[in-house]
Order: structure tokens, then sequence, then C-alpha cells
């Protein structure tokens, strides 16, 4: 029996060690047409061209995941704090379904959902070059996407937060909402980051809603109600047709993007690591 | 515990369904090929094993090679034809490569793909439609005009007499053949064969895309195969013709294409007889519904 937990294990690196070396082969001659930096900081995206820079693309990726980050962490930590401290457990156990609803729902379904009523909407009041595909759209559909993920961890990780806590803080006279911002949130810290963590994966990697929203044009984007192209949806939209050095380009794309991935990750986990220990020592003096 | 160890032998369960599903699939491809190649079958044997043809390529040509390969078979053949539409360029690529038996083009070959030695046959004429949403009261447009739009170089519809509104490009995706064919005709290219549609543009991948699109933005402005066009969008007069199959057919319509199979010579006699199909009548009168037939007899 060990040995086939092994061999399960064993098998998910190897896929996951045979994918990056894909991309990798796939994407690295490129680089023998287009300089690395070329490629990150160029401002044109133009294959029939041949000229291949991402950096729009970039810039809309990180504008897109930070702006759903942002509003996701902060809706999110409040339906949280919500649903453990304010609701009572009955009505939450059925907020709390919903949510496990909204996180099953199949991506093609909130980009679908975004196209006709997010983007109709956005077109009516700011208009904007896209007439209502822009970076506002890809934020507030990647906002919902990754809310119940940043709302489930908040949630276990604010219930795992020791009761004694609860009643030291009101024995020593703390309001509700002090303890809940002075003492449970600083507790739960870890795992509330682990779930911030998860959701900016989310966010940045999140393809085929965006591509419904987005608008898809590569340039870089300088008001909320521009039309952007995300990295991933780069990819998406131009590998069924590429080849040769385009396709290479979307592989190189593609390596960017798995780096970029890797770096936020670990940026972010020796980030909670650290501020689990320090949450820990906190509470040890 | 119990429950983790349940789900664990759930999920083992399944990988192993998985891989028997895969391994199996195999062994069964490999004993077909090995009877294909090593028994000597009568031609009786072959017509009822039925050979196996893959068409790939642009998703314009797919749509009628759909209905094409129906009537192929409906007409008593039994060879296993499958159509996958995935674009010109990778249709092209793989009628190259021997990946696929035949390509399909909707758009010009390239200097580079016809440097190959591969072979091409003209099946039909293809109209491009520039497409406005119902609504816009332009009604007409010069090539000369359309150009300028697609460049950015009008951006606002009361420059070519409609309302005053800033005008939305939709364009295909790089390595589409519709928007190669439409940039080949427009000029929309620069002198490094650089694409000129403004950035700016609105990208939708594929013609249902640029179809929905069109119709739910006001202001839009793009381009689709005639084939594709419904009541969701309005097609614009090009220098004063309207976009309809006759005018493609008669060649007064500014804007339109071949659309195109390409195969390496040494393909398969059953692919060739597929192609020899298509430019027989039943096939040039399936063609002919959409599209202007290469032979009008």
């Amino acid at each position: 029996m060990k040995k086939v937990f092994w061999l399960c294990a064993a098998i998910m690196i190897i896929v996951i060690g045979f994918m990056g070396a894909y991309i990798v082969i796939g994407g690295l001659p490129f680089f023998s047409h287009t300089s690395l930096i070329d490629f990150l900081l160029g401002k044109k995206w133009n294959p029939s061209g041949n000229l291949y820079g991402v950096f729009p693309m970039l810039v809309a990726s990180l504008y897109g995941t930070i702006g759903a980050t942002l509003i996701g962490v902060v809706v999110g930590v409040s339906t949280a704090i919500v649903l453990v401290e304010v609701l009572p457990r009955k009505i939450a156990k059925v907020f709390s379904a919903a949510i496990d609803l909204l996180a099953g729902i199949p991506s093609v379904i909130y980009g679908f959902w975004g196209l006709v009523v997010i983007v109709p909407l956005i077109d009516k009041f700011w208009g904007g070059r896209g007439a209502g595909s822009s970076l506002l759209a890809v934020i507030i559909i990647l906002s919902i996407m990754i809310l119940p993920t940043i709302i489930r961890m908040t949630e276990v990780s604010l219930r795992a937060v020791p009761h004694e806590y609860k009643e030291g803080a009101l024995g020593l006279g703390a309001s509700k909402y002090q303890y809940i911002f002075r003492v449970q949130l600083g507790a739960a810290k870890s795992g509330i980051l682990a779930g911030i963590v998860l959701g900016i994966g989310r966010a940045l990697g999140e393809t085929m809603a965006v591509i419904l929203v987005a608008g898809n044009a590569p340039i870089i984007p300088t008001t909320l109600v521009d039309p952007v192209r995300t990295l991933t949806a780069n990819i998406a939209i131009e590998m069924s047709y590429a080849a040769g050095t385009h396709q290479q380009a979307l592989f190189a794309t593609g390596m960017i993007l798995f780096l970029l991935i890797m770096f936020i990750n670990f940026a972010l986990t020796q980030f909670v690591k650290k501020g689990g220990r320090r949450s820990r020592n906190e509470s040890k003096a | 515990m119990k429950k983790k160890l349940l789900a664990s032998i759930a999920i083992l369960a399944l990988g192993t369904m998985v891989f028997t599903g895969c391994g199996s699939k195999k062994v069964e491809e490999a004993s077909t090929a090995t009877a294909e190649t090593n028994q000597p079958i009568s031609a009786q044997e072959t017509k009822k094993e039925g050979v196996k043809i893959s068409i790939v390529g642009s998703t314009t040509v797919a749509e009628p090679m759909e209905k094409l390969v129906a009537k192929y078979k409906e007409m008593g053949n039994t060879d296993n034809l499958e159509v996958q539409g995935n674009g010109s360029s990778a249709g092209i690529k793989a009628a190259m490569e021997g990946t696929a038996d035949i390509g399909m083009s909707s758009r010009e070959l390239k200097e580079e793909e016809k440097a190959s030695g591969i072979e091409e046959t003209v099946i039909a004429y293809d109209g491009i439609a520039v497409v406005v949403h119902p609504s816009n009261g332009v009604e007409d447009l010069t090539k000369a005009q359309i150009k300028d739009i697609f460049e950015g170089k009008i951006t606002n519809w009361s420059e070519v007499g409609g309302i005053d509104k800033d005008i939305v490009v939709v364009t295909r995706e790089a390595g589409s053949g519709t928007r190669g064919a439409f940039e080949e005709i427009l000029k929309l290219l620069d002198e490094n064969k650089a694409s000129t549609i403004t950035e700016v543009a609105l990208v939708a991948e594929g013609t249902g895309t640029v179809m929905k699109t069109v119709a739910t933005k006001e202001a839009s402005i793009g381009f689709v195969s005639e084939g594709f066009l419904d009541d969701t969008v309005k097609a614009l007069k090009v220098d004063g013709t309207p976009c309809t199959v006759e005018n493609v057919k008669g060649g007064t319509y500014a804007i339109s294409r071949p659309l195109i199979l390409v195969n390496k010579s040494d393909v398969k006699p059953e692919a060739k007889a597929v192609i020899d199909f298509i430019l027989g009548k039943e096939g040039q009168s399936i063609m002919a519904e959409k599209y202007i037939p290469v032979k009008n007899d």
C-alpha cells in the first residue's frame, strides 16, 4: 500500500517536471529570435510583423490580479467575519452553501455572465475604447471568482482560533469588534494569507472568463476601461493558429507565466511562513 | 480516518480506470495498424474496413467540409473521414508534415508554404463581409474607408456619415485565415508584412465571437466570412456593392478569397478521391450553397 502512495506522488512530480520541460523546450529557441529583454519590455505584439513584446500583457495580468486581489480580500475577509462572528450559525450555513456553489461554477460561465451583464453595464456608464470590454470587467469577474477561496480559507482559520482568546479578550473588557480586529484576525493571519495566495494564483492563471470580457487588445491600459490582453489570454487565443516563431513566442509567454506564478507563490509562502511564526511567537509572549 | 482511506481508495480506483482505459485503446490502435500493414488485404476488404483520412485546417472550410463528408458517406463510401477545424496555418502545416492527409486553407498559400512542394486545389471562392451593428446608420463604405477604419485613422462614425460615436474595431486573432485574407485584400500590411490593424482593436477568437461582439456593441465594426452572415449583424456594401453570393460569384464584390485544399503529392489515393469528389458535381453543388464554386457546370 505504501508503495502505491509513493507511486502516485512520484507520478505527480514527474508530470510537473515534464510540463515544465515541455514549456521550456518549446519556448527557449524563441530567445534566439528575440532577446529576453526585448520580449519582456517590448511594447508591440504583432506576430505577422515578427514583433513579440509581452510587456502590455504582463502589465494587464498584474493590474488584473492586483485589482481582483484587493477587492477579493476586502470583500472576502469581511464576509468571513460576518459568517463566523455576526450571523447566527443556521443562517451562516445557508450562506456557506451558497459560497460553495459559487466555487463550483465553471469559469466559462463566469465569463459568459460577465460578457452579457458586466460588459454592457460598463459600456453604458463609462464607455471606453473597448465598449465595455475592459480591465475593469476583468477585475470584477476575477474578484468574484477568487472570493470563494478567500472566504472559505478565512472562515476556517477564524473558526480555528481557540475560544479562550475570545473569552480572555471579552473578559478584559474588549468589545466584539475590538476582539475581531485586534485578536482574532491576528491569530488567524497565516491561514488568511494562504487563502490570498491561492486566490492570487487563480486570478493570474484564469483564462476562459478573462478572454470573454477583456477585449484582448494587446495595449498597455491607461484607464480602467481600456481593453486589455492577459498573458494567459494571449496563449489561449493565438495557440490554435500559431506556427513557427509565433508558436515559440507563445511557449515563451507560457514560460514567463510559469516563472511569474512560481515566484509569486514562493514569495508569498515565505511571507506567510514568517507571518505565521511571528504570530505564534506573539501568542507565546 | 476511515473516510480518508475510502476517499484515497476511490481516487486510486479512478486512476487505474483512466490508465487502463488509455492502455487498451492503444492496444486496439496497434492491432489495427498491424492489420493494415502486415496482411495483404483485397480491395473489397479495404473498403469494408475504411481508410482513415484526416482533414485538418481552416474553420471556414471545415464547415462545408462536414457536409461534404456526410454526402460522401451517403454515396456509399466507407472511409473514415475526420474533419477538424483549427485554422489555415495549422492545416497547411499538418499537411506538409504529413500529420493530416488533407489540409484546408481559407487564404492563398504563402511563398514558403508553396516552396515545400505541396499540391493545392482551389475548391471555391469566398467573400468576406464587413459587418456592423444592425442599428448603425452607415450602409456603404469604400475599400479605402474600411482600410482607414481598421488602421485607426478614422475613429468616429461621423467621419463616414454616421452618428457621433467612437468606432470600436473588432478583429480576429493573429494567424486566422479570415484575418490573413482580409489584411491581404485591403493591404492592411506594412512593408515587413506586419499587420497594420489598430492595436486598440478588440480581438475575438473565432467567427462566432466576432458575430456576437458586433451584435452586442453598437459602435463596432468587424469582418466575417459571407457564409456566416445572419440577422444579428448588418453587412455593409463595399464600394457600393452588397456582399451577396451573386456578387461574390460574379467577382464584383471587392473582398473575396479562395478556399483551398492542400496535400502532399504522395498522399493516399483515398484522399485524392475525396478531393476529386469535392471538385465533382455533387461536391461543387454543396460548396455552391454558401460559396462560389470553381466549376459552373
